[in-house]
């Protein structure tokens, strides 16, 4: 019970400050476009290879856009050492972890639907008549690289060179989930779509693995 | 602030080492509840290790911390603890901050006991402000009135009168002593005399993370607090 209404009161906060400075969702939806757009030159939207790697190439802007707002999760509770005073508020740590990874995802998910019209635009590929399905992937992926990514995010803010060390731990650790997401896209956005439920099954693993570990071993991450 | 019930603090045979150093080697100390203890000694001495210990938020390499006569599962029974640094979120308002840790802690009506606070420490006229707008003496403020939201029965400070002006400091030694005449055991990490050190019933002085004197009477007290370096 104290569980479900910590996480509640800090993913509020969570909520509460990025929606009151945006730097986060500003940050991600900038670079998302930007890597979109110059990806959009590079291959010709009217080609049938628009649909082949287009789901590839959003797959990984959303990577590279994780890795950036990741980064600060941690990080920022070191300014005032606030992180110190959640240990000692709460009395599960994986409350902490729950809120940020809770708000990470509907961050991340919050800039992919931002992105997906102008993704359907630039690379000429119709999303709507599989958005469901290409949600639930969208939803299960940013579940994946945001339960991971917090994981990391704590461990790479205390360490020394932090900037460098999370997207060197998190790219590696990723790679299956990029691959996967990517494939099951790439079927759903097929002229004939088809749903790779073994994919999206895999996906699921993924993140309930990721999240065990992280209810298991997450109150060692933010030992000193 | 009420105390529920009076807790002190136990050390037993407490040592940190990071790496091959150590912050602090076989330190055993109890301190009794009520007792307003002050920790001395220089720079790197072990003081800060010793409370963020207390305050769980460092594990020990060996030895066991205990709070004798403290509910298992009450939240008072959770250490207070303000820090060098404000322990608070800058973007948030000083309301939201209190009421932040108040709901964390389980304390009933948490905007009530924010509201309280706020007029204690003499912030509710700014209570809607953001605490990055705050001045260092209003930031410890708040700091402390984060420490107290929970009614704890032990209270740390680690050389809470940091960047304080004196007329800070008078506020600080006022409120520590009504924290510490409610039956509030406090143990503080201070530099030299000033009126918040006229509130210790005891003196403890670390050198090199092991305690070198312990005190309780009034001028042996003197001597730890006036020790160059302490």
């Amino acid at each position: 019970m104290s569980l479900l209404s910590n996480t509640l009161t800090l993913l509020g906060k969570e909520l509460r400050t990025e929606f009151r400075s945006r730097e986060l969702l500003t940050t991600t939806v900038v670079f998302i476009l930007v890597v979109l757009i110059l990806f959009s030159f590079a291959i010709s939207p009217t080609t049938e290879e628009s649909r082949e790697f287009g789901p590839g190439l959003l797959w990984l802007a959303i990577l590279f856009a994780a890795s950036l707002m990741l980064q600060p999760c941690f990080l920022r509770e070191q300014t005032n050492d606030t992180l110190s005073s959640l240990r000692l508020a709460v009395s599960d740590p994986f409350s902490i972890f729950l809120a940020k990874l809770i708000a990470n995802t509907l961050f991340l998910l919050l800039t992919e639907i931002l992105m997906l019209p102008l993704f359907a635009v630039f690379y000429n590929i119709p999303v709507l008549p599989q958005l469901h399905y290409l949600l639930l992937v969208l939803f299960l992926g940013s579940l994946g690289i945001s339960t991971a990514g917090t994981a990391l995010s704590a461990i790479s803010a205390q360490a020394r060179m932090r900037e460098l060390l999370l997207p060197l731990l998190l790219l590696p650790l990723l790679t299956p989930i990029l691959v996967v997401s990517a494939t099951v896209s790439v079927s759903l956005l097929d002229r004939e779509p088809v749903v790779q439920w073994k994919g999206i099954g895999f996906l699921a693993i993924f993140d309930m693995v990721f999240l065990t570990a992280l209810w298991l071993f997450g109150e060692y991450l933010l030992e000193e | 602030m009420t105390s529920p019930t009076p807790t002190g603090l136990r050390f037993d045979n407490i040592d940190k080492r990071y790496g091959g150093l150590y912050a602090l080697r076989r330190v055993s100390l109890e301190i009794s509840p009520g007792e307003c203890a002050i920790l001395a000694g220089r720079n790197g001495s072990g003081k800060t290790t010793l409370l963020r210990i207390a305050a769980r938020i460092v594990r020990p390499t060996a030895g066991t911390l205990s709070f004798p006569g403290a509910t298992a599962d009450a939240a008072h029974s959770r250490p207070g603890y303000v820090a060098h640094t404000t322990m608070v979120y800058d973007e948030l308002s000083a309301e939201e901050n209190l009421v932040l840790f108040a709901k964390l802690q389980g304390v009933p009506q948490p905007a009530a006991r924010a509201e309280e606070l706020l007029r204690e420490v003499g912030l509710y006229d700014r209570r809607a402000s953001l605490v990055r707008t705050f001045s260092r003496g209003m930031r410890q403020r708040i700091a402390i009135a984060r420490a107290l939201v929970h009614r704890p029965s032990v209270l740390l400070f680690d050389e809470p009168a940091t960047g304080l002006d004196p007329l800070g400091i008078s506020w600080l030694a006022k409120s520590l002593g009504d924290v510490h005449r409610s039956g509030c055991t406090v143990v503080m990490s201070l530099h030299g005399e000033s009126e918040i050190s006229a509130l210790a019933t005891r003196a403890v002085q670390l050198d090199a993370g092991s305690i070198v004197a312990d005190t309780a009477s009034g001028a042996s007290l003197h001597s730890i607090l006036t020790f160059r370096g302490a």
